[in-house]
């Protein structure tokens, strides 16, 4: 090891009780830095991957956020409700590809419940045009069967073949249960990552027919369990009204042209939204929220740079002597100068391989639990090249602090020449 | 060897008289000059200009026919690492390195460090200096005052510097002690025939040199 480094390893070893804590406050702020804008990142790629495919949303005249909370995310209420004649007349246009109806009102246990159709499983994509597939059972097929997103499954403890009866109203403990007509699970879906893994999906025609019996219905045949479910006859009624639904067109070139017949459609105030776009808009909402997040971890980096700054500047009264002597053996002032800045960056490498590593080793963890309960896939290395600039930050704002003990020693050096 | 003429110093934000004024005060080659003088009375400034750490205003300071008072700050910082040996009362060594650590770090200092460099190796010196094999690899906190006094002796050797220079490197020593390192360094400047300059206020080392003077005596205003 050269003579310099080896002073300023020692030099920082004979001092390891205060140089350990801003060690430690530099490794914090690291874990503190690189955790959050992985989780930032992570966020903004889940958030982006929620819906994919899907060209165009419709559902009543409200806000487009609103529209896409509570049509994607399940989140909020619908204003109103859209007629099936609308949902006929604008899915039969020669531009759409496919269509997904979207019934949304009741719930299970909380979980949202969502009436559609086959072509829900058949078209809705997420991530990367990932489609929905299957962990268990198989799709609905009768009007009273049922299939679980994965986290209603996992929560509840539900397989296929189990009855569940659907409440009105989307609140946890809704009183009008509609217990006359359970449904039955046939089929729970692999965990996406995205509110579908929340959601209960029946058929339309299933909320039609519950919703047609009315109140608890004395002497109301329940459902016989499993296949027999099939047998079911299936309610022919078409449903008055749906929630919403998602289109896909033949060609990206017509969305424009169709939103806009959709945002003037006479008999009815729709609106149709690009996801994409709405997704995009809601997020920016959110950008404060980064914001604060960045602030937050900033002054978490201010303070550990401030900490290792004061660290040092009280070194340099305690070495007075040792830096003397320095001088004494040839040492010129840059040396004595590039030694306290060597020594603030062996600090702060050692804070960030100790925060780098606990934030990987963390993820880790956390990955796992991750990817087994939610399908969520978290990239467990802390190292993307924004990561790379953090860290470059962090070493620099150490220098920059680390240059005011270090020019004090060197100027030190200078005063006694005239 | 050192030679000054008509140098006055005052320290910085000290604008009463000067506190050294000397005409002319020479050293030669191989010479042992002890100079005494009461503490406060500038011998450690004197020791000061001599290796170059404080420049004069005024006057020359010639050491080995090379005029300090006109190199830039660098060239002295050189000058001194290569050709001056420094020991004093306390405070000569970095207590966290070692002693072999601590006479490394002096010969990084040396211009030509490697495989051109003149100086010796830190075993040989602490062997000459007594200081046994078990004691090298301790942080130098950990040794006696009277083997650190030794360490610095072998340190300040090291470079083989023409020029040896003492501000009271036995002022922290007792009787005993002082008298062995006195014993100890003595013959080792004579083997390679350096220079000394050894300032103390105990006129009863005085014995040990071949030339004393009263920092009054070189210095006009005392
Ligand atoms: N760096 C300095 N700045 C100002 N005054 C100093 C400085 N160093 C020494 N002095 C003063 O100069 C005088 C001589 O000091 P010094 O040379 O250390 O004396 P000695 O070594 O003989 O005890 C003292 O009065 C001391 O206070
Ligand atoms: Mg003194």
């Amino acid at each position: 090891m050269p003579m310099f480094l080896r002073l300023a390893v020692k030099s920082l070893l004979n001092r390891r009780g205060s140089v350990l804590m801003s060690l430690l406050a530099i490794s914090v702020a690291i874990f503190v830095l690189l955790g959050i804008e992985h989780i930032r990142q992570q966020a903004r790629t889940s958030f982006a991957s929620t819906v994919s495919g899907v060209d165009l949303i419709v559902g009543a005249k409200t806000g487009s956020t609103n529209l896409l909370l509570y049509s994607v995310f399940r989140i909020g209420a619908p204003t109103d409700n859209i007629s099936w004649q609308a949902y006929q007349a604008i899915s039969s246009n020669q531009s759409v590809a496919w269509s997904i109806p979207i019934s949304l009102g009741d719930s299970h246990k909380g979980y949202r419940v969502i009436g559609t159709t086959d072509s829900f499983f058949e078209h809705f994509s997420y991530g990367k045009q990932r489609s929905l597939s299957l962990a268990s059972g198989k799709l609905f097929e009768g009007t009273f069967d049922a299939v679980l997103g994965a986290e209603v499954a996992q929560s509840l403890g539900y397989e296929v073949g189990q009855e569940i009866v659907l409440a009105h109203g989307v609140a946890a403990t809704s009183f009008t249960l509609h217990e006359n007509r359970p449904f039955t699970v046939v089929g729970i879906l692999a965990p996406t990552g995205t509110p579908v893994d929340k959601s209960v999906h029946v058929p339309l025609d299933g909320i039609e027919a519950m919703h047609a019996t009315g109140g608890p219905a004395f002497g109301a045949s329940p459902v016989v369990p499993g296949g027999g479910a099939g047998g079911q006859a299936r309610a022919t009624s078409e449903p008055a009204s749906i929630t919403a639904f998602m289109l896909g067109l033949h060609s990206r070139l017509s969305t424009f042209k169709l939103q806009r017949e959709i945002n003037s459609y006479p008999s009815e105030p729709l609106l149709a939204i690009l996801p994409g776009v709405a997704l995009a808009e809601l997020w920016q909402m959110m950008g404060m929220f980064e914001n604060v997040l960045r602030l937050i971890s900033a002054l978490v980096l201010l303070a550990a740079v401030l900490g290792l700054g004061a660290v040092l500047l009280a070194s340099i009264r305690e070495r007075r002597h040792e830096i003397n002597l320095l001088r004494v053996l040839g040492a010129p002032p840059y040396y004595l100068f590039l030694l306290i800045e060597l020594e603030a960056l062996l600090v702060c490498l050692a804070g960030v391989v100790l925060g780098v590593s606990a934030l990987s080793f963390g993820l880790i963890l956390v990955e796992e639990a991750l990817f087994t309960r939610f399908g969520l896939y978290l990239d467990p290395s802390a190292f993307t090249p924004e990561s790379v600039k953090i860290v470059a930050l962090v070493a620099g704002a150490a220098l920059l602090i680390a240059a005011i003990p270090a020019f004090r020693v060197y100027s030190e050096a200078k005063l006694n020449e005239h | 060897m050192i030679e000054l003429k008509n140098v006055r110093f005052t320290h910085e934000n000290r604008s009463d008289k000067p506190l050294l004024n000397i005409e002319q005060w020479n050293v030669s080659a191989g010479e042992s000059v002890f100079v005494c003088g009461p503490s406060g009375s500038g011998k450690s400034t004197l020791l000061n200009l001599l290796s170059g750490l404080l420049t004069c205003s005024e006057g020359e300071v010639s050491v080995l026919g090379q005029r300090l008072d006109q190199m830039s700050s660098r060239q002295r910082d050189r000058f001194r690492a290569n050709n001056i040996g420094y020991v004093f009362q306390r405070f000569n060594l970095i207590p966290y390195l070692n002693a072999v650590e601590n006479i490394d770090l002096a010969k990084s200092f040396q211009s030509g460090s490697g495989h051109n460099s003149k100086s010796g190796s830190a075993r040989t010196l602490l062997t000459a200096l007594n200081i046994s094999e078990s004691e090298w690899s301790k942080p130098t906190a950990q040794m006696s005052v009277g083997q650190q006094q030794r360490v610095a002796i072998a340190r300040a050797l090291v470079n083989r510097p023409s020029l040896m220079i003492a501000d009271e490197p036995t002022s922290s020593l007792d009787e005993e002690n002082r008298d062995s390192f006195l014993d100890l360094l003595m013959p080792l400047l004579k083997a390679e025939s350096m220079s000394l300059v050894f300032v103390s206020h105990d006129m009863s080392l005085a014995h040990h040199f071949s030339r004393v003077e009263k920092l009054s005596d070189i210095s006009g205003t005392h």
